[in-house]
């Protein structure tokens, strides 16, 4: 009970400081978009129909951009030392990890509620179904739960931020992987429990690598 | 030392090496219950070091240290409770306002009635005027105002203060050494304001200071370390500066 | 020095393993019936092919291994068997990826193909020089031993996941071992076959074990510089 209470608490300071900047939102709405439409430049006049490749598309501007955004969840911490002060205090390193984990699963997701609708007009798709959004939301909770614990590690080395995409991409690939293909099996009218496999893998994903991250952020944290 | 039995502070032959480069070498320390120990050392010697393992910040090569009892190693949530730290840093977030910060902390460490001790704690360090004012626009001297509250809290039993007094205006430095005064018992009854005061038991304080005068004004004990090591112990009670500086001087240098 | 003794036997058997393991692979172990003749020769890549990936796995393993060891007791011990198994790891995947772009040009008639295993290996050579640049980005010894560990989980963790995504994704790589059709190898091959596999592991054991004297002798050398500093 007290351990959600303070993963809560950690989670409201995050999101009432965004809500005040709204520094990761802006960089990480805007660079989604911009990814969007580079691509789709880039892959226009080479692929019969932009369809072919949308799936692609979301699936990379939202990591790119949430990438972006967990390197500042964790630089913010750092500003006035503010780490130290949450560790100084009797929470559960655990807590600290569902807090940080969490808030960045918020920031993405709201950034993947503006950006989606904006991809459907662009694209003239359906993206917004449960099977869609179920699809997206797996990924999106593994690239989080991954990516929390890699930019807690990546921002304490002399490398800082630069180190977080090649800390995270090869481990992230089932996600994007997974994530492809059942967003891409829907749009081409799939049903969702063709999809099982899939869906099993990136389970297991979340829930492995959300136990492993219990289980070692504790030793991140220390000095 | 048949004392040891009853050490807030017990440390027993501690390292800290970062690499092959040594922090701390054997360092063995005991502070009593209600004592006020002041730390002087050249930059270097370890100090910040000492202070971070005690904090439970950073965790020792090797030896061990036990704070009201519990092991460190084993027990470190049990004692950050106890535990107020003012380091370096204010170790507080820029984009929420003092009045939002000290409320952030309060729930990490559960008070009952956050807000009443948050309002007493910002009167007591003079920032009620700015309590709505994002961190980011406060001087360093208010930062300092700030995380001494954020330390203060949750009223603990055990002070690890680094340096508290960089960067602090001339004022809020005599504010500071009020408070410090008061909490290590030597302060007159009645000093402090009404509801915000500390309890009636003396604090248990480690200080770093480079200032003879303001560590002697608070020191029980007083511990030189050079080189990561104890260089100097000894009782300071009654002791001038005067007479303070040469010894001083031998250890740290002038 | 007893163990360096027992180490010197072992340097000079697992050379001479390798040797005679390459000996029975391109001369003694019989041709691959029903192929053309360029195929024919560079089936024999299965010979140091297949065991330098197994040793890929098996550097992975005992990396993530001695990652658990740190993590657990803190010793620095765990950290230097980590650090020599992945080195070795970075230079067999990289092999295993190369070798495998070797046999699928007359295999499959061209030089790459996102085929599962070796997406999957070249995925993993990249892990390894992750792991490495995360070393490289840290001073203190004890923390670089312990994010290196928590990241050296994380990667092999996801290697089995990474494999099976691309395999789902789609497939055309030989299926050696197939629990249907025995073992697609003949009886002089899998000789040849699990001779190099035994001399190539013993040859990882070896490497291994230099390596990881290496690092334990430049600890003490550190420790020794110290004292002197001091």
């Amino acid at each position: 009970m007290r351990f959600w209470k303070i993963v809560a608490a950690i989670i409201g300071k995050d999101i009432r400081a965004e809500l005040r900047t709204k520094d990761i939102f802006s960089s990480m709405f805007v660079f989604a978009l911009l990814a969007v439409i580079v691509f789709n430049f880039a892959f226009e006049l080479r692929v019969p129909s932009m369809k072919m490749v949308v799936p692609g598309i979301v699936w990379v501007a939202v990591t790119f951009a949430g990438t972006l955004g967990l390197n500042r969840a964790f630089v913010i911490e750092q500003d006035k030392g503010s780490l130290a002060g949450l560790l100084l205090a009797p929470v559960d390193r655990a807590a600290i990890y569902f807090g940080k984990m969490l808030g960045n699963l918020i920031f993405i997701t709201v950034v993947e509620a503006i950006l989606l609708p904006l991809v459907m007009v662009f694209f003239n798709l359906s993206l917004l179904t449960g099977p869609h959004l179920l699809a997206l939301f797996l990924g999106t909770y593994g690239f989080a739960a991954v990516g929390t614990i890699f930019s807690a590690i990546a921002v304490n080395t002399r490398a800082r931020e630069v180190l977080l995409p090649v800390l995270l991409f090869p481990v992230l690939l089932p996600v994007l992987v997974a994530g492809v293909k059942m967003t891409g099996s829907l749009l081409d009218g799939e049903s969702l429990s063709s999809l099982a496999n899939w869906l099993r893998l990136i389970a297991l994903y979340d829930v492995g690598f959300t136990v492993v991250a219990y289980l070692t952020f504790g030793f991140v944290m220390e000095e | 030392m048949s004392a040891d039995a009853v050490a807030m502070i017990d440390v027993r032959n501690l390292t800290k090496s970062f690499g092959s480069k040594y922090a701390l070498r054997g360092v063995n320390l005991h502070v009593m219950p209600g004592e006020s120990l002041v730390l002087f050392g050249p930059n270097g010697a370890g100090k910040t070091t000492l202070i971070r393992i005690l904090s439970s910040l950073s965790r020792p090569s090797s030896g061990s240290v036990h704070i009201g009892g519990l092991n460190l190693a084993t027990h470190s949530d049990g004692i950050r409770r106890y535990l107020g730290v003012v380091s370096h840093a204010p170790l507080l977030y820029d984009s929420l306002t003092a009045e939002e910060n000290l409320a952030f902390f309060a729930r990490l460490y559960d008070l009952q009635q956050p807000a009443a001790r948050i309002a007493a704690m910002l009167a007591q360090v003079g920032l009620t005027s700015r309590r709505g004012d994002l961190v980011r626009t406060f001087s360093r001297g208010m930062l300092q105002r700030l995380a001494i509250a954020r330390a203060l809290l949750h009223d603990p039993e055990v002070l690890l203060l680094d340096e508290p007094d960089t960067g602090l205006d001339p004022q809020a430095a005599e504010m500071l050494h009020g408070l410090l005064t008061e909490l290590s018992g030597r302060g007159a009854a009645g000093n402090g304001r009404a509801g915000a005061g500390p309890g009636p038991t003396k604090r248990t304080i480690v200080t770093i200071t480079h200032s003879i005068e303001r560590g002697l004004a608070i020191a029980d004990r007083v511990v030189i370390l050079a080189a990561g090591r104890i260089a100097f112990e000894a009782d300071v009670r009654g002791m001038t500066p005067a007479e303070f500086r040469p010894l001083y001087d031998t250890y740290v240098g002038s | 020095m007893r163990s360096n003794r027992i180490l010197t036997v072992l340097t000079v058997i697992s050379a001479l393993a390798i040797l005679a393991a390459a000996v029975m692979a391109l001369w003694v172990a019989p041709s691959a019936a029903g192929l053309t003749s360029n195929e024919t020769f560079a089936q024999r890549i299965i010979y140091f092919h297949v065991p330098i990936a197994w040793l890929s796995m098996l550097a992975f393993g005992v990396t993530m291994i001695g990652s658990i060891g740190y993590l657990v007791s803190s010793k620095r011990n765990w950290d230097n068997l980590a650090v020599s198994s992945a080195e070795l790891g970075l230079i067999f995947t990289l092999a295993t990826a190369t070798s495998g772009a070797i046999w699928a040009k007359p295999a499959w008639n061209v030089w790459w193909t996102w085929d599962p295993r070796l997406t999957t290996y070249t995925i993993m050579f990249l892990l390894f020089v992750a792991y490495f640049m995360l070393r490289g980005a840290m001073e203190d010894p004890a923390r670089r031993a312990r994010f290196a560990a928590v990241y050296g989980i994380f990667a092999f963790l996801s290697v089995p996941i990474t494999f099976m995504s691309i395999r789902w994704w789609r497939t055309i790589h030989p299926v050696l071992i197939d629990p249907n059709e025995g073992f697609g190898l003949s009886a002089g091959m899998m000789t040849a076959f699990f001779f190099a596999l035994a001399a190539f592991t013993l040859f990882y054991v070896v490497l291994l074990m230099h390596r990881y004297r290496l690092e334990q002798t430049a600890e003490q050398v550190e420790s020794l510089k110290e004292q002197i500093n001091y």
